[in-house]
């Protein structure tokens, strides 16, 4: 990394707990979490289900309150950060309004932020532009296939331009094939606008070829149990996938997996 | 083809099942007819007619079995009855007739949509505060209950009653009728439809810190459409109900309900058979016409494909 190692690092949370209250006793989704995201990061969070990894997105998005410890987005708290609109936020299905065309879907965000008119057609076209559906403007989602759904909801959460993009498990639902070709495209949006992402999945392929930094998560807490720094080269072909390199973080992912669920 | 074929079959049972009813029904009265008037009937004690099964009387007496659709005042009469008298009074009298059903469908109409308009607007009113606001939700919404359970019949006259002691009357009581029923099935409907956005929907609001307000326009409002319309549907069919028994306890001079009463009153079976199906065809038009607007509007919406 170069000099932004120095700054403040866009996501920090110390001793973050989330204990939720349900009718079968409290549930600890996250317990003892340390983390630092720093600008330009691409991170994955990857471990079971209920290992707490949407759980804590959804904290740095302000969907969710922690109970205990500190986080801080953009150095202030995540309400703040929320209020901010500091991050755009991509769930598991697309959501857009059937009553929208794509582009009125990507407005959305622009016309509650209160964007000019001539500012917010400039946008669109420039984000659609970016996740290859230019001319896909006018048609409306069901016109569309889930792949490019996925995009049409990508777009609109960076049509407002925020510096940090969470993503939880966006490709979920898709085939391996759009998946492949989605995490690629995705790769190069990262390439050239240079944001913060934040991306829960629980593939070990797609976490290791996408990411910067591999979160491992185990649950019973939610708790991490490995933070790898990728050894890869920023520029990524999809064959990097049959390297030695990958195939060792990707073990690395693995054992970390493994370990995370031997001890519950 | 196949589907036109089927409905034309079903109505032609129907016909056919009515027609064959009249002869049973019309009997006994035809039967009396026809011995005043100078023809041979078996039994000719019309005592002893009285305690027979009607089966056998028309099987003694078959000869009469025609006049059984053609009697002026029939117990039931026969479809092309109803169908001459519904053509006679709409088609062949002047509008401004007090015989004109087009005159007193109308007087009833009027009062329907009126009463819709009221009711359409007060319940999507309850409906956004009942999704606003708990304590609405929790306070309105037995009421809301509670307020259908009470028969219309037995509400109807003291409404008009209440209303005429402070001076109202004409159209507005009958609309407040009818308002009284439609309300509610848009309640219902458009509380559901303002809350169909599932969690992940009002979260991404929530990532763009959106305000209440805007939450409300941009995603409650328009995915409660399709639950509204098929409200207002079985709300102007419950419109048309309130607004003819609006018109029963007042003893009301022009209206479809109107007609009914005086049908009764007279033993004009014909008037109330033709009255039933001028306000079955109203309704009919009512429901098509919300029908298509519902087409038109969510085309427009771009929902329906």
């Amino acid at each position: 990394m170069t000099t932004e190692s120095t700054t403040q690092p866009v996501i920090k949370a110390r001793q973050l707990d989330l204990t939720f209250q349900t009718n079968d006793g409290p549930v600890h989704a996250l317990k003892d979490v340390n983390l630092d995201i720093n600008k330009g990061d691409f991170v994955s969070f990857i471990g079971p289900s209920g290992c707490g990894k949407t759980t804590f997105l959804r904290c740095i998005a302000a969907l969710e309150t922690p109970t205990g410890g500190t986080l801080s987005v953009n150095g202030m708290s995540a309400d703040e950060a929320r209020r901010n609109r500091a991050y755009g936020y991509v769930f598991q299905a697309a959501g857009l309004y059937p009553w929208r065309t794509i582009s009125k879907n990507i407005k959305l965000p622009l016309e509650i932020m209160g964007y000019s008119k001539s500012d917010q057609d400039k946008r669109v076209s420039e984000v659609l532009e970016l996740v290859d559906l230019a001319g896909f403007g006018g048609k409306y989602p069901w016109q569309l296939s889930g792949g490019m759904q996925q995009r049409a909801s990508i777009a609109r959460a960076l049509a407002f331009d925020a510096d940090l993009l969470l993503m939880d498990e966006p490709f979920g639902a898709l085939d391996e094939i759009v998946r492949d070709h989605l995490n690629e495209q995705l790769l190069q949006l990262w390439a050239r606008t240079n944001k913060t992402i934040g991306f829960v999945t629980h593939s070990i392929p797609e976490a290791v070829y996408l990411s910067t930094k591999i979160v491992v998560m185990s649950p019973r807490p939610g708790r991490i149990t490995d933070v790898i720094e990728s050894p890869l080269p920023k520029e990524r072909p999809l064959d990097i996938r049959d390297t030695p390199e990958f195939i060792e973080v990707a073990h690395r992912v693995r054992e970390g997996l493994r370990a995370g669920h031997s001890d519950d | 083809m196949k589907s036109i074929l089927a409905v034309l079959t079903v109505i032609a049972v129907i016909i056919a099942l009515w027609y064959a009813a009249c002869v049973p029904m019309n009997i006994k009265g035809v039967l009396v007819e026809a011995e005043r008037a100078g023809a041979e009937v078996q039994p000719p004690s019309a005592k002893v007619r009285r305690d027979m099964g009607e089966i056998g009387l028309i099987i003694d007496n078959s000869f009469a079995i025609p006049a059984t659709w053609e009697q002026a005042r029939p117990r039931l009469p026969a479809p092309h009855q109803v169908a001459t008298e519904l053509w006679n009074t709409t088609v062949g009298k002047k509008i401004t007739s007090k015989r004109s059903l087009i005159y007193h469908g109308w007087v009833t109409l009027s009062a329907t949509l009126l009463g819709f308009a009221i009711g359409t607007g007060l319940g999507i009113l309850l409906a956004v505060g009942i999704v606003h606001s708990r304590v609405m939700d929790m306070s309105v919404m037995p009421w809301a209950i509670v307020s259908q359970t009470i028969p219309i019949i037995a509400l109807a006259p003291m409404i008009i009653v209440v209303l005429y002691s402070v001076g109202v009357q004409g159209i507005i009581p009958k609309a407040v009728i009818s308002a009284y029923l439609s309300f509610f099935p848009v309640v219902v409907g458009m509380v559901k439809g303002l809350r169909s956005p599932d969690h992940m929907q009002l979260d991404l609001l929530r990532t763009y810190s959106a305000s209440q307000s805007q939450g409300f326009w941009k995603l409650r409002l328009p995915a409660s459409m399709p639950y509204l319309f098929a409200s207002l549907k079985i709300g102007i069919a419950a419109s048309l109900v309130g607004a003819i028994v609006g018109e029963l306890p007042t003893g009301a001079v022009a209206g479809l309900g109107a007609r009914l009463l005086a049908g009764s009153y007279y033993g004009q079976t014909v008037q109330i058979w033709s009255a039933l199906f001028a306000a079955a065809i109203l309704a009919a038009c009512l429901v098509a016409l919300l029908g298509l607007i519902e087409r038109m509007v969510l085309k427009r919406m771009g929902i329906a494909s």
